[in-house]
């Protein structure tokens, strides 16, 4: 009994270890006074102004922004209509093409998917001249059809779980489908499509891969720009950066987290005012 | 003479002048190779309040969506007030529909959902205002108004269904088990709201439900469903007093059927020999059965007497002991086993307390009956 619950607590140290003694070097030698990441030389902000000044750096970070902001809301839009085919048409000819084709990108290695696009862009300028040379745009397209399948699965399977008898209701009532779409389905699925424009922005700004098939000269995103340098050696910028990325993400998870909490005490509390009444 | 209908000689179907309202054709409804509604003709009249009963699984459900336009009939036809519904959307049906789940808009609060109705229709948002008022007021929601649907009880859900359900004033309403998830209380008390409702509003209700006493209380027809297809139309009434087959004998309240052959067969009296016991039944009508056909010869719990005295009657009388007795409160249950080992079912009202005289377990007596009370059944 003893040792098992030793060895359980040696095995939960270790794993967590391996999973944050990494990121927590990394923040504390983002701020390190040497320029060896390996040496501690005292406390500095130093690297972060540094930072600041790295004009490589801030452009990239913002075309990954408004890369990842344009894919993340054009992947709702078009994940949430072929979420919505997929779960509320029932049968209909080549559905199972249909489903295929949308969740493909899923289970598609992305050096494939990269090179494809990037076979597709290149056809497509040689015939309708469009895109011309390949950058912002040909990034977005392609981080477009990839996370737009993420959403279309959350969007799915959300709809999966609404009651179909919602929408007949309102169709009994008098709405025409349309009409229904918006003012019944959306606003009851709209948790889902925050979670997929959410998914869709972090897939963005997280892709290294297709990004680097797709991309052209001057529109490097951020994984590119910190890959690159990072073949060149560690660099203590790189650590700043990266420890500004991880308080972004952390801050993100706690909104959400302290949001998702608050709306189920309201929601608590609404259900036991509900009970008392009665 | 039916123009003087009150509520108690309302009986429309009865009168060749007046034109149904809602006119199912010879409808059937396939999903795949399983017929789920077989060829159903059905008429009713307005202001009818027309029960679906049936058992789970013979197609009530789906009757009732192809009338709301949910589910396309796979051929036959249904005509409301004279009009094919074959191409009308259910946007555009004059019909509303209770949901068996509610299905209210989660959204939404209790008003925004009653008045979502009046909001598809061209009114001015004063009216939609005063009628969302009055219909709170009807089902009693009026300080619920602002609260969102998980924050009520489920009769408060059930009461905010059949407000969304009536705001648009349909002509025809139909009712999913609209009282399935009600306590027996509420569900009664709501019965009568539902009755009320149809007297202020003269709605045509077709009202699905597979809670029989729902049916008898509720209905002013009753229409039993057996996979698929109607076994029977009639009041509650007729279905339960004169039932046309052993499916709808034993599907309304229960039965005791002893299956037997015609051996006297006069236009006014019939004599039926009992296969398994040394019993002839008489039966004080005529029946239309082939001589020798088999026959059951079927008889309510509550139309046998039971007593420890011979009544001197020749026929319509068996010999058994009392195997069980279940006390029900206003009436006792008497399980009474017969020569053969089968059990006969007998009610009998607990009119005296602490009665005695009562007939106790293990008492050999006499069954008896009327020659009216037995009702002849053939396959
Ligand atoms: N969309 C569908 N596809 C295939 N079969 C269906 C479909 N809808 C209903 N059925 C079948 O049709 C039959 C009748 O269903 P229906 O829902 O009308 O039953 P019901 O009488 O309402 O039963 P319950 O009392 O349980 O609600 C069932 O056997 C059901 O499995
Ligand atoms: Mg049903």
């Amino acid at each position: 009994m003893k040792r098992r619950s030793l060895f359980l607590i040696s095995a939960m140290v270790f794993g967590f270890a391996f999973l944050y003694v990494p990121i927590i070097s990394l923040i504390v030698y983002s701020f390190n006074k040497s320029k060896l990441v390996t040496v501690w030389a005292g406390f500095s902000t130093q690297w972060y102004g540094a930072l600041l000044q790295n004009d490589q750096i801030l452009q990239a970070a913002w075309i990954s922004l408004r890369i990842a902001t344009l894919n993340a809301t054009v992947a709702m839009a078009l994940g949430t209509i072929a979420g919505f085919v997929l779960a509320r048409f029932k049968r209909f000819r080549g559905r199972t093409l249909f489903t295929g084709l949308v969740t493909a990108p899923l289970v598609m290695p992305e050096v494939i998917t990269g090179l494809s696009l990037l076979l597709l862009f290149v056809a497509l300028e040689s015939i309708i001249g469009w895109p011309s040379g390949r950058g912002f745009a040909t990034i977005t397209i392609a981080h477009i059809t990839f996370s737009l399948a993420y959403v279309a699965v959350i969007v799915q399977s959300r709809l999966a779980d609404m009651d179909e008898s919602i929408e007949e209701a309102a169709l009994d009532l008098g709405a025409r489908p349309l009409k229904i779409f918006f003012m019944i389905t959306l606003p009851i699925i709209a948790p889902a499509l925050v979670a997929g424009w959410l998914l869709a922005f972090t897939l963005s700004l997280d892709d290294l891969v297709i990004a680097s098939f797709v991309s052209g000269p001057g529109s490097s995103t951020l994984p590119m720009v910190i890959f690159s340098k990072v073949r060149l050696g560690v660099s203590p910028e790189i650590n700043a950066l990266a420890t500004i990325l991880v308080a972004l993400v952390a801050v993100g998870t706690i909104i959400a987290g302290v949001a998702m909490l608050r709306s189920q005490k309201v929601r608590e509390r609404d259900v036991q005012m509900a009970a008392a009444d009665n | 003479m039916a123009s003087s209908t009150t509520f108690s000689t309302f009986e429309p179907w009865k009168d060749p002048a007046e034109k149904p309202y809602v006119c199912i054709d010879r409808v059937t409804k396939k999903f795949g190779d399983f017929v789920a509604v077989n060829d159903i003709s059905l008429d009713i009249y307005r202001k009818e309040l027309f029960c679906l009963l049936g058992a789970s699984g013979c197609g009530k459900s789906t009757l009732l969506r192809m009338l709301a336009g949910f589910e396309e009939a796979s051929s036959g036809r249904i005509l409301i007030d004279g009009m094919d519904m074959a191409e009308i959307p259910p946007y555009e049906r004059p019909v509303n529909m209770m949901f068996q789940s509610y299905a209210l808009f989660p959204h939404m609060n209790v008003s925004q959902n009653v008045s979502f109705g009046l909001k598809q229709e061209k009114l001015t948002g004063q009216v939609i205002k005063t009628r969302v008022e009055e219909m709170l007021e009807l089902v009693k929601l009026t300080q619920f108004a602002k609260r969102k649907p998980h924050q009520l009880s489920g009769g408060q859900r059930q009461r905010v269904a059949l407000a969304r359900s009536l705001i648009k004033r349909p002509k025809l309403l139909l009712l999913d088990e609209p009282l399935a998830a009600l306590d027996k209380k509420l569900r009664e008390h709501t019965q009568f709201e539902l009755m009320n409702i149809q007297e202020q509003l003269g709605v045509t209700f077709i009202v699905v439900t597979h809670d029989q006493q729902e049916a008898m209380t509720l209905a002013t027809r009753i229409g039993v469903m057996e996979e698929g297809y109607i076994a029977q139309v009639g009041t509650p009434t007729e279905i339960y007093e004169f039932p046309g087959s052993r499916f709808v004998a034993d599907f309304i309240g229960s039965v005791n059927s002893f299956e037997g052959r015609i051996t006297v067969d006069e236009p006014d009296h019939v004599i039926i020999r009992m296969l398994d016991q040394d019993v002839d039944i008489f039966v004080d009508h005529g029946v239309s059965a082939s001589p020798n056909a088999r026959v059951w010869a079927a008889i309510r719990p509550e139309k046998i007497h039971i007593s420890r005295t011979d009544p001197g009657q020749a026929r319509n009388v068996i010999r058994g002991k009392v195997k069980e007795i279940a006390y029900m409160g206003d009436f006792s249950i008497y399980l009474v086993e017969l020569a053969g080992g089968r059990t006969v079912r007998v009610t009998q009202p607990n009119l005296r307390r602490g009665d005695p005289e009562r007939i106790t377990w293990d008492e050999q007596v006499f069954l008896h009956w009327l020659p009216s009370s037995i009702v002849v059944l053939t396959e």
